[in-house]
């Protein structure tokens, strides 16, 4: 290993701020990674779901005879036998509903899992599944929550109230944003959908399940939050938590989609418990895309302004389809998540937001896909209608955004729907994105191609993110305060481990973590093993989604890093024989304060930590939970280009500039390439991806042939850059990025569409913008207005 | 396996499970012949995950759509082999991405991966991996469109691409005969 050479050196960073490459990936890259499907425990028994082909009827009967007659058939359970287990419905993650585990009595939607098969061998199970006969009585479908909300069929008739409607959640000041509306020169309405869409990461879920000699349930799982899942499995099978172990390996992504706890993983515990013997689950991709579903919110805004762009008031009134349950990822104090955000970058006198939840015979879930639950609707919604303003008032975008932007001097900044956010510098990261794309020069090619009659667009989004859920004053799951914990462990020759309760889906946790505790310690990050993923081991924490680990836990593994020097500190005073408050850290080592030859480095410190501490505890180690005051606000601009055929309504991504303010850094490269994915993903649901249903209620998007996700073809070449407003409450500034791309993207390019389509008169379209949808928009509005060309 | 059981099959139009048939198998599998006696019906990929323990080929769709179980076959023929009956493969030649790195040596498409960072998750990554060897293998220096048109069987939902196609760009130069002069495909 090299020695830290700092004496002479100015300081510089010793692994923060550097690309330094993925210390987890050479096991990756030789197919060595151990995913779920990976893992096969002796003696196990392959399990199988039988799904409602129905999405809403009575079950009459379930006869299960002939799939007994399978070779190698097992058992097969229904509801009836879990229910004479005591399991029967488990606890939504919110807390505020429940969600059946197999279907009892009644099947809400399709693919509903309504009979377990255990067989010897995974081909037996399918094939017990395809014979199990469910008799269905067919019921009356609600598919639209427009439909859902005249309670005219009770979907829930389970809970107290008889009612399709699940919450009511308003913030704001209703009267005060009516007066500021109606005294408004300029008022926008529109009507906005977010679709329907899916996380759909390229592994599915599974489990394997085993109780071993013990009686201690030993459970494999597919799980972004390891730890909740626990306590979970506590709460549902009443299997007390030191009987419990979780462990989440390798992830072949999540996005939001291995938060929940499926069915399926209950289905496979009881196997294991009742049959003796473990057992294997894993989703089919239909199976997965069944099993979860991400936004579907319908918002009616109303945006209010003075006759020069000066915001007056925003009011949104939104109609959540949340599916059979209510088993939306959200924290139980925010049942609409932190879709408050909705006033986005911009000040507001006035707002209010008003949301109601229905019942539909969907699939439930409404996990926090690749956003920090419900914002992405939020910037979505704000920033498709600054640009439906702009364009009324005849103003550029940039303009209108840049009139109303929060000042950079204003932070910390109270916005009228209760965020605070951080810090910020709107306009100095929009001017550097108007700057690298050229944006001068691209509205003159535009107006030049405007001219020849072609569909030029160019679209802005200028969001501002929520993440970083974890201020216990805010925040929960199942009750539990959303703090993370951090574990460190020095060894004596300098080397270390790091355990996090959250848990890597491909962020490359191993080496950031890494870099984060390399740096407060002045040691070699690549002599740091990193471990996540398993209850035995790392310290609680709630999990890696909704961008929350580096703000959460990054903070944790910083705190818990200084703790370590602050022992380190004492050791340090007994091995250069001073006061240790005559010891500065300098330069990553102790330095008697004007004695730079006196110090010692912290490799130094750890050998003495245990050959020598002195009357100092033997020992360099620091467990910390780190509970945040506040959440981390970051913040960009995103410009997307477009070229629309008017012919055909195809939509070409010409160039798209991502510019990020995410605070402090960690490993640039890594930043980029969860902006490259995240970009991708919202390039997804602007233009293809999509859970549709007929109004029979079908699933219209179970596998990758009818759910679209792009490939290398479609994908646009992304261009990023960075600012740096760091986080003025965190401990290394971090706020976070993982996320960003994905919510701010979609209006980007949703907005440069419209733009391209704006000389015809179009004002909205509803994503996905598929070509059909496009070249439609354009045929009507050709037919409705002559003028145009 | 569970052949020889005799059951009555449900009076029933569809759904009619068949009595396996089991068969015996061969495939050379990184050089290394693999025999098993298993159902007509194994698929390719699992014959390689579960018969002959590679389990860096992986299934993410299981029906042809997302590359993650590419494999070559006889060479250089990338095949999803989610969409190949074990069977179909008797005899012939498999390469999986565990026959990459010899000796604890990283294959160059496995050091451009790294290097670039062309993954995140993983899961995509032996069969990007395969996939992108076999166009090398048909187009030593491949212009951005043609690794992106090359590789548009294999889905990805971590890195957006941009750095898969910057790997591929960089093993086509490690890979390049040093002595072979520089033909440009753009
Ligand atoms: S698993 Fe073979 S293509 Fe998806
Ligand atoms: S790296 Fe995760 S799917 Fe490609």
């Amino acid at each position: 290993m090299t020695e830290l050479k700092t004496e002479h050196e100015p300081p510089q960073k010793l692994a923060m701020g550097k690309s330094m490459k993925r210390k987890e990936d050479p096991r990756f890259l030789q197919g060595k990674g151990n995913y779920i499907d990976d893992i096969n425990l002796k003696g196990q028994l392959y399990m199988a779901l039988v799904h409602s082909p129905y999405p809403h009827a009575n079950i009459l009967g379930i006869d299960s005879s002939a799939a007994m007659d399978i070779p190698g058939a097992v058992a097969v359970v229904t509801a009836a036998e879990l229910a004479a287990h005591g399991v029967g419905w488990l606890p939504t993650f919110h807390g505020l509903d429940k969600q059946m585990v197999l279907a009892t009595g009644k099947v809400l939607f399709q693919y509903q899992e309504v009979a377990a098969c255990y067989a010897e061998t995974r081909e037996a199970a399918y094939d017990m599944a395809e014979l199990v006969d469910v008799d269905y009585e067919p019921l009356e479908v609600v598919a639209d929550p427009f439909k859902a909300m005249k309670d005219d069929v009770l979907l829930r008739p389970d809970r107290e109230a008889k009612t399709n409607h699940i919450y009511n959640w308003n913030v704001g000041d209703s009267a005060g944003t009516d007066a500021a509306l109606a005294a408004s020169d300029h008022v926008v309405r529109e009507h906005i959908t977010f679709p329907r869409v899916h996380a759909a990461p390229l592994e599915p879920c599974g489990c394997v399940a085993e109780f071993d000699a013990m009686g201690r349930l030993q459970f494999y799982v597919t799980s972004q939050a390891p730890h909740v899942y626990r306590t979970a499995l506590f709460m549902v099978l009443g299997i007390p938590e030191d009987k419990i172990r979780v462990i989440s390996p390798d992830l072949g992504g999540g996005f939001g989609n291995k938060v929940p706890v499926y069915p399926g993983y209950v289905c496979a515990i009881a196997g294991a418990l009742v049959l003796g013997r473990p057992v294997k689950w894993i989703e089919t991709r239909t199976e997965n895309m069944t099993s979860s579903f991400a936004r579907d919110y319908h918002m009616d805004i109303e945006l209010g302004a003075s006759k020069d762009g000066t915001l007056t008031a925003l009011k949104v009134n939104t109609v959540a389809d949340h599916g059979a349950f209510d088993a939306a990822a959200d924290p139980s104090k925010y049942p609409a998540g932190m879709f408050g955000i909705v006033t986005g970058s911009y000040q507001f006198p006035h707002a209010f937001a008003n949301l109601d939840a229905y019942f539909t015979n969907k699939q439930p879930g409404g996990v926090a896909y690749r956003c920090s639950f419900r914002v992405t609707e939020a910037s979505y919604l704000i920033e498709r209608a600054m640009d439906i303003l702009a364009d009324d008032l005849g103003m550029d975008p940039t303009e209108l955004r840049r009139k109303n932007f929060i000042r950079k001097d204003q932070f910390p900044y109270q916005t009228p729907l209760n965020f605070v956010y951080d810090s910020g510098d709107y306009e100095h990261t929009m001017d550097v994105a108007l700057e690298k794309i050229g944006y001068q020069d691209l509205l003159k090619e535009q107006a030049e191609k405007r001219e020849r009659g072609e569909l030029m667009g160019i679209g802005f989004s200028t969001f501002t993110e929520v993440t970083g859920a974890g201020p216990s004053k805010h925040f929960d799951i199942l009750g539990i305060k959303m703090f993370d914990g951090a574990e460190i462990r020095i060894h004596p020759s300098g080397s270390g481990i790091i355990r996090t309760g959250t848990k890597s889906q491909g962020q490359g946790h191993e080496t950031t973590w890494a870099q984060i505790v390399a740096e407060e310690l002045g040691l070699d990050p690549q002599n740091f093993l990193v471990e996540e993923g398993d209850t035995d081991t790392a310290p609680y924490g709630l999990g890696t989604y909704a961008s929350r680990s580096t703000p959460v836990a990054g903070g944790a593994l910083a705190l818990a890093s200084r703790k370590i020097r602050e022992k380190a500190r004492k050791i340090a005073a007994h091995l250069l024989e001073v006061n240790e408050h005559d010891l500065e850290w300098k330069d990553y080592a102790f330095e008697v304060m004007g004695i730079p030859s006196k110090r010692v480095t912290m490799k130094e410190v750890a050998f003495a930590a245990y050959t020598n501490p002195g009357d100092n505890e033997p020992g360099l180690e620091a467990t910390l939970y780190y509970d945040p005051p506040n959440m981390v606000f970051p913040h960009g601009t995103y410009v997307a280009v477009v070229d629309v055929d008017r012919e055909t309504g195809e939509t070409k991504v010409r160039r798209f500039l991502a510019v990020d303010d995410a605070g402090t850094i960690i490993n640039p490269m890594i930043v980029e390439g969860q902006i490259h994915g995240g970009l991708t993903e919202g390039f997804a649901i602007a233009f293809m991806q999509e859970i549709a249903y007929d109004e029979a209620g079908n699933n219209l998007a179970t596998n990758f042939t009818d759910y679209l996700v792009p490939t290398s073809l479609e994908s646009p070449h992304w261009e990023t850059a960075a600012t740096c407003t760091p986080s003025p409450h965190h401990p290394i500034g971090a706020k976070s990025v993982g996320e960003s791309p994905n919510v701010g993207s979609p209006a980007a390019f949703v907005n440069a569409v419209i733009d391209a389509l704006s000389p015809l008169g179009v004002r909205h379209i509803d994503m996905p913008l598929t070509r059909e949808k496009v070249w439609a928009a354009i045929r009507t509005a050709e037919n409705e207005s002559p003028a145009a060309d | 396996m569970t052949g020889e059981t005799q059951r009555q099959l449900p009076d029933t139009d569809f759904a009619v499970v068949e009595a396996p048939t089991t068969l015996s198998v061969s495939v050379r599998i990184n050089g290394k012949v693999v025999t098993r006696d298993v159902e007509a019906r194994t698929l390719l990929v699992h014959f390689i995950r579960e018969e002959a323990g590679l389990t860096g080929t992986h299934v993410g769709c299981d029906s042809s759509s997302c590359g993650v179980c590419t494999v070559l076959i006889d060479g250089d023929v990338p095949v999803k082999s989610c969409t190949m009956f074990a069977v179909m493969a008797h005899g012939r030649d498999v390469r999986t991405v565990e026959s990459l790195a010899v000796g604890g040596k990283l294959h160059p498409i496995q050091q451009a991966f790294w290097d670039q960072h062309g993954l995140q998750c993983g899961y995509c990554t032996p069969g990007m991996m395969m996939t992108s060897l076999a166009l090398l293998g048909r187009n030593p220096s491949p212009s951005e469109h043609e690794i992106r048109e090359g590789l548009s069987g294999n889905l990805c939902r971590c890195t957006g691409y941009n750095n898969i196609v910057k790997a591929v760009q960089q093993a086509a130069e490690m890979m390049a005969p040093s002595a072979a002069p520089e033909v440009s495909h753009d």
